[in-house]
Order: C-alpha cells, then sequence, then structure tokens
C-alpha cells in the first residue's frame, strides 16, 4: 500500500464512533453565525436586524476575491448583528438568528433523490460553488472556489480526493463516505468536469475498510475515477503529503499544489459540491463526531450551523467529570476550547474529550539531540533548531530555513522524549516570520 | 660573515617596502569618520538598548553627528543629562524632554481576576495570545507569563509571583520601550514620571462594555465616564469604554481616583492622605 516518502507518526487512531449512524440534530432555537468561517476577508452582512431571513438565504456576502458566502442554516428573525466571544475566547462579528419553525428556500431540492446528471458548464459549477459558501472542509477552510480557480500558469491533470481522515477520534468523514457514497462520487466528476480533468483518484486510509469497498464497487462503474488505500500514518491528510502518496509528486517549498497539476479536496467538501450544484443548497450544515475514551456515547452528527457546541454536547451524555481538554478538532490538530457556548461553524469537523490524564502536558526537558524531531517531521524541516531559534527571536534564520512550511501537525512535539513544547515556538516563529513577509511585500 | 649581513639587508629592504605600502594603504583606504562620534559614544551608557530607535549606541552616537540638531535625539536610558551632554559637545542645544518610565496598565491581579482555565503550553505570552484569549475571563489583561520580563536589559521590570502582574522598578527603569514591545496584549505605556514621580493613570485596557469587563475583572475600567465629569482640566478621554487619562494635561489633583467606582485609576507615590480625626 502507498503512503507519503518522509517523516510521519503513528498515534492510535481511537475512531470509537466509526460505527455510529450520523444522526440529524434539530435546528437550534437560536443560531449565531459568525461571518468568518474561512480563511480571507471576513464576509459583509447583507441583513439588518429585524429582517426575517429563510433556510438558506444568503446573509453574509464574500468580503474580497479571497472570502466565502454565509447563509443562514435556520428561519427566523435576525435578533443581532455583532461581536460574540468564540470557542477561544477571540471576538468576532456573527449574526444571531431567533428560529421561527424551518422554512427553506423555495429552489433547495429536499427530496433526497441522487441527481447523477449534470449539464452545467464548468463556470457555472465553479459559479454555484462560489455563491454556497463552500469551504475546504478538512480544516484548513480554504474557499474552494478559489481552489477551483488555479493560476492559468499551472496544468492541472489530477484531481485528488482527500478521504484520509488521520486525525485520531474523527470520523464524520468516514460515516460520509458510506451513508453517502453516490453523492460523493457524483460531486468527484462534477469537480473533474469544473477542472476539465480526466483522472481523479480518491484516497482513503486502510482504516476505513467499509469506505473503500463501497467507493470501489461504485468507482468500477466510472471512467477516471481510481481508489487508492493508503498505509495508516500521520498526517496522511496534509494536502502536500496526500500528494506525494498518491502521485509521488512533490510540491516544491512555498509554491501551490497546483503546481504539481493537481488540485485536493476533501471528500466532505465534495459532498457539499454535489448538495450545492445539483440540489442548490448552500453550506449550513456542519458534519462533526464527539468522541472521547471516556464518554459513555459518541457520535456522529449533522449539525446546522449557529448550534451551540453545547446543545450537541448534550446528545453525548453531557462532559463527564474528569475531562481535562474539551478539543475543537482532533487531538493533534485541533485547539482547545475554553467553553462550549459558541456556535459550531464550517471550521469544526468534530469534539474531542480528553481526560485530565490524557491531557496533561509532561514538564519540558533539555533537549538531547536526539533528532527524533526531525525523522517525523513530514515536512523535512530541522524542528528542534527552528523551536530553538524562534525562543531566541532570530527571524532571519527561521525563514531561511524554511519555516513557512510547517503546516503546524505536531508530530515533532508528538515524539520529542523530552517533552519540549517544539510546536508552540515553531508556530511563533511561522507567525512572525508571516507577518514580517507580508509586512515587506507591503512596501 | 656576508651571510649576517645580507640577511639583515633584506629583512632591512622588505621592512622599508612593507611600511612604504601600508603607508600608502592607511592614507588610500581612510575611512573618514567624525571624530566626534568617538567622544559622543563615550558619554552613552553603552547598553545598546535600543530605546532611541537606532541599533545601538554607536548608532545613536552618529546619528546625532550628522543631525541638524538634537530635536526628537534622546537617549531614555541616560535621561536628559546625558543629551545635555552631548549638546555641549556637538554646539547644539538638547531638547528638553521629560523622562519616562514603563507603567502597566493592567491590575488584574489573582484576586480581582479569576481563572477560568489553565494554559499548559509554553508559558509565552507571544504563544498564548497567539492561541487564544488568555487564562482569564478578560481579553485584554495581563497574560502573566513575562514577556516584558524576559525583554527589558535592566531587570527592571519583574513579574510579582503574588499578583501575577509585572511590576516596574523606578530606579532601574529606563523607559527605553523594549517591554512595551515585547507585550502583546500592548498594556505597557511609557508615561512621563512626573513631579516628584507623582503619577496618575488608567490601570486597564479593557474596551468591553461596562457589566462585561465587570464581569470577568473586579478592578476593570467600566466605562462609566464619572472620571471624565470629574476632571476640571478635560484631561480624561473616554473610548470605546475605556478611559485614558493624557499625562500632559492632567494636574494630579486626584479627584478622578476618588471617583473611580471600581479604583481602575491609580495614583502612585503619593504620599498617604490625611485621615480626618472624628
Amino acid at each position: 500500500m502507498k503512503t507519503f516518502r518522509r517523516g510521519g507518526i503513528h498515534p492510535a487512531d481511537n475512531k470509537l464512533s466509526a460505527g455510529q449512524r450520523i444522526e440529524t440534530l434539530p435546528p437550534p432555537a437560536v443560531a449565531v453565525i459568525p461571518l468568518s468561517q474561512h480563511i480571507g476577508a471576513p464576509a459583509q452582512p447583507v441583513v439588518a436586524v429585524g429582517d426575517y431571513v429563510r433556510v438558506g438565504q444568503l446573509i453574509g456576502e464574500p468580503g474580497g476575491p479571497m472570502s466565502a458566502a454565509v447563509h443562514s442554516s435556520v428561519s427566523g428573525k435576525v435578533t443581532a448583528i455583532g461581536e460574540i466571544k468564540d470557542a477561544f475566547g477571540i471576538k468576532q462579528t456573527a449574526i444571531t438568528i431567533t428560529t421561527e419553525g424551518d422554512d427553506w428556500m423555495p429552489e433547495i431540492d429536499r427530496s433526497g433523490q441522487i441527481k447523477p446528471g449534470c449539464k452545467y458548464s464548468p463556470e457555472e459549477i465553479r459559479q454555484k460553488i462560489a455563491d454556497a459558501g463552500i469551504v475546504g472542509l478538512g480544516g484548513a477552510c480554504f474557499p474552494t472556489a478559489v481552489k477551483l480557480n488555479p493560476p492559468a500558469s499551472c496544468h492541472i491533470d489530477t484531481l485528488l480526493i482527500n478521504g484520509v481522515e488521520c486525525e485520531p477520534y474523527l470520523t464524520p468523514n468516514y460515516r460520509l463516505m458510506i451513508e453517502h457514497s453516490e453523492e460523493i462520487m457524483v460531486g468527484i466528476t462534477l469537480l473533474m468536469r469544473c477542472l476539465k480533468v480526466e483522472r481523479a483518484l480518491v484516497g482513503i486510509e486502510a482504516n476505513k475498510p467499509e469506505a473503500i469497498e463501497r467507493f470501489e464497487h461504485i468507482a468500477a462503474r466510472r471512467d477516471g475515477i481510481e481508489i487508492v488505500p493508503l498505509k495508516m500514518k500521520y498526517p496522511q491528510g496534509g494536502e502536500k503529503q496526500l500528494i506525494q502518496a498518491l502521485t509521488g509528486r512533490e510540491v516544491k517549498s512555498g509554491q501551490l499544489p497546483a503546481s504539481a497539476g493537481v488540485v485536493v479536496i476533501n471528500v466532505a467538501t465534495t459532498f457539499a459540491v454535489y448538495e450545492a450544484v445539483q440540489m442548490n443548497k448552500p453550506l449550513i450544515e456542519s458534519y462533526l463526531s464527539v468522541s472521547g475514551l471516556n464518554l459513555l456515547k459518541t457520535g456522529n452528527f449533522k449539525v446546522r450551523i449557529g448550534t451551540s457546541m453545547a446543545d450537541v454536547m448534550e446528545r453525548v451524555s453531557g462532559i463527564p467529570e474528569d475531562t481535562g481538554k474539551i478539543i475543537a478538532g482532533g487531538p493533534m490538530m485541533g485547539r482547545s476550547m475554553i467553553h462550549v457556548n459558541a456556535p459550531v461553524t464550517k471550521r469544526i469537523t468534530g469534539i474531542t474529550l480528553l481526560s485530565r490524564q490524557d491531557a496533561l502536558r509532561l514538564e519540558p526537558q533539555p533537549c538531547i539531540r536526539c533528532t527524533s524531531c526531525m525523522q517525523a517531521c513530514p515536512m523535512g524541516l530541522e524542528s528542534y533548531l527552528l523551536a530553538r531559534k524562534a525562543e531566541l527571536k532570530d527571524w532571519e534564520f527561521l525563514e531561511k530555513h524554511h519555516i513557512m512550511d510547517c503546516m503546524e501537525c505536531g508530530c515533532c512535539s508528538y515524539v520529542c522524549p523530552s517533552h519540549r513544547p517544539l510546536l508552540d515556538c515553531i508556530r511563533l516563529g511561522k507567525a512572525t516570520v508571516g507577518n514580517l513577509i507580508r509586512s515587506r511585500a507591503k512596501k | 660573515m656576508y651571510t649576517v649581513l645580507y640577511t639583515l639587508l633584506l629583512l632591512l629592504v622588505t621592512g622599508a617596502l612593507a611600511a612604504l605600502l601600508l603607508a600608502w594603504a592607511a592614507k588610500k583606504f581612510r575611512v573618514e569618520e567624525d571624530p566626534r562620534i568617538d567622544e559622543v559614544e563615550s558619554l552613552l551608557p553603552g547598553a545598546n538598548c535600543g530605546g532611541c530607535g537606532q541599533a545601538g549606541c554607536r548608532q545613536f552616537a552618529a546619528a546625532c553627528c550628522s543631525a541638524g540638531s538634537l530635536e526628537g535625539m534622546q537617549c531614555p536610558t541616560g535621561g536628559a543629562d546625558v543629551m545635555k551632554r552631548i549638546g555641549a559637545v556637538l554646539g547644539m542645544e538638547a531638547a528638553d524632554v521629560q523622562p519616562k518610565i514603563a507603567v502597566v496598565r493592567c491590575a488584574g491581579t489573582c484576586s480581582a481576576r479569576p481563572k477560568n482555565n489553565q494554559f499548559d503550553g509554553l508559558r509565552n505570552c507571544a504563544v498564548a495570545s497567539s492561541l487564544y484569549a488568555g487564562e482569564t475571563g478578560c481579553a485584554f489583561g495581563c497574560l502573566g507569563f513575562g514577556d516584558c520580563a524576559a525583554a527589558c536589559s535592566f531587570g527592571g521590570i519583574t513579574i510579582n509571583p503574588h499578583t501575577g502582574l509585572p511590576e516596574v522598578n523606578p530606579d532601574l527603569c529606563t523607559a527605553c520601550g523594549s517591554c512595551a514591545k515585547a507585550c502583546p496584549k500592548h498594556l505597557i505605556e511609557l508615561r512621563p514620571r512626573g513631579p516628584k514621580d507623582h503619577r496618575l493613570y488608567v490601570a486597564c485596557t479593557n474596551r468591553e462594555k461596562g457589566a462585561e469587563a465587570r464581569k470577568a475583572c473586579t478592578a476593570a475600567c467600566i466605562g462609566c465616564g464619572k472620571c471624565v465629569k470629574e476632571c476640571a482640566f478635560e484631561a480624561i478621554t473616554l473610548q470605546d469604554n475605556l478611559a485614558y487619562i493624557d499625562p500632559d494635561k492632567c494636574r494630579l489633583c486626584r479627584k478622578c481616583e476618588a471617583a473611580c467606582p471600581t479604583g481602575a485609576i491609580h495614583a502612585v507615590n503619593f504620599p498617604p492622605k490625611k485621615t480626618e480625626q472624628a
């Protein structure tokens, strides 16, 4: 089986909720919908307080070329447009809607019938994706329509579909691949049509046998789509790692994946593309799993965006007493939250609860120069050196040694036998160097 | 005998040629430098703190010598005294600048601002603030991991383990501004030391509405505006629910301090008030 060449680790995958069917949660009594759920400029509100909105109605239009639209996930009255505190205590502008009934926009097809045929041109498909506010649902939230419009200098020959879900605990992509495999396949053909490519590779890690089986069964009937089971290794879901695993190509430092002739789209995004193009349904729902080793009940949920995470937590026997951390996302790339009263956004793919024992970080010891971190780094960076230089504020050195290639996967911190906070330091260096590069570009 | 003579002669000639070469090179490649730079540099403290805005003391000395006047030139570490001496050397008038000191605008001690979570990453303010709002309910206040203390080259600012807040040592602080630059929350302000070191300032930067700010911290400025009404000199402005005292207009009457319901206005180094005997 294929996998990426350099680095990587094997954390326990703990896919506890893999066997649970996706449960649909009812619309919340109050939906709080942030205007910045993507990379780039926040959306601009197009509704006012007191307006009545329907499910799927546009409430925020893109705030620039690198932005995404935001739609209402419930029907009701807009009661506030203002600042809220997100799950990390940081202020965000959000639209608050008090739910009245469940009144959908008439053009949205809610029949659930699978529509395999497509009569749209590539430009029309891209426009529909942009109008639906679709962003990369693998976690980065990069606007998909921008990704589907690669620079003219890059010739795209292959579409890569990311069904890896290498992050421990998370299972929404796996469940989507099982329960909506036909729709995702249609989504792949739509994306191939949009990018004008003849070939698509779907990478799925070996711990998802049911998804591989279903996809292979359907792909046998279609031309150009190939299912590639991958050997389990974290962070295979990283864009550059997946490109290497599936095609053997390497993306050069500082360049876009498009420069290697590929576009990578996540399976959940592919499903959203299907719904947007064939059903006219904008991105108003998030698929997420709630999981944790000491939860009595785990589960996968389809949640309207704007639902409080506390409401989702209620579905799974509440928060156990010895919980040490509640993480938005998985334990490797997720961020600990300081409260659960924040809304679910497009970004949230799971909520992971760790016990106090599991969440404990051990006291850092001196670096013993064992180079475990370098061997684990999937980008081939010298993690220990970057971390130390970031502590010493040697930004020029960091830039020269490709700190911007770090994708913050956390492999270095995971393997460090001295429990050093490598990623913390590197993240600080990366943020500072990023700011320096941007301010230089402005001048 | 001749061997010794030739050897000596050869050495002599080589030495003479080398001396000529060196003499020529010294003239040809001579770098013209203002001799006053060395003189000015010798007056400077030599801490290379960067508080003047230059890379170090020598660069500051060079900048002083090439500038037309000492307007805007200030060595915060040396203070007015050093600037006057530099002025004497260069024959220029040193601008009269008030001595300044770093002031920490947060009074959220452990008791005033209870923690609602615990940060277990690298104990560094820049790292913590890039990840989330902080360990307390106040997203504006001090994180207490001591980036300011680490940035200070004079040992003038330290974290008090009892309050969890940085404290400025007025004897050691030179107002170079390193701590202000290091603070990711922009809490530290350089304010004039004031007459007899008497100072009044708002020890808070919370811009939330009053109720929110009060919920997070009992010592927060709640933006009630009582101080603004009380001030006879229009020294206090209220913006985004936060009061600010302009040190240039403030006459240190302390009426605002008495009016503040949360004690967010701090008065430093004033003699203790006379208590009326009943």
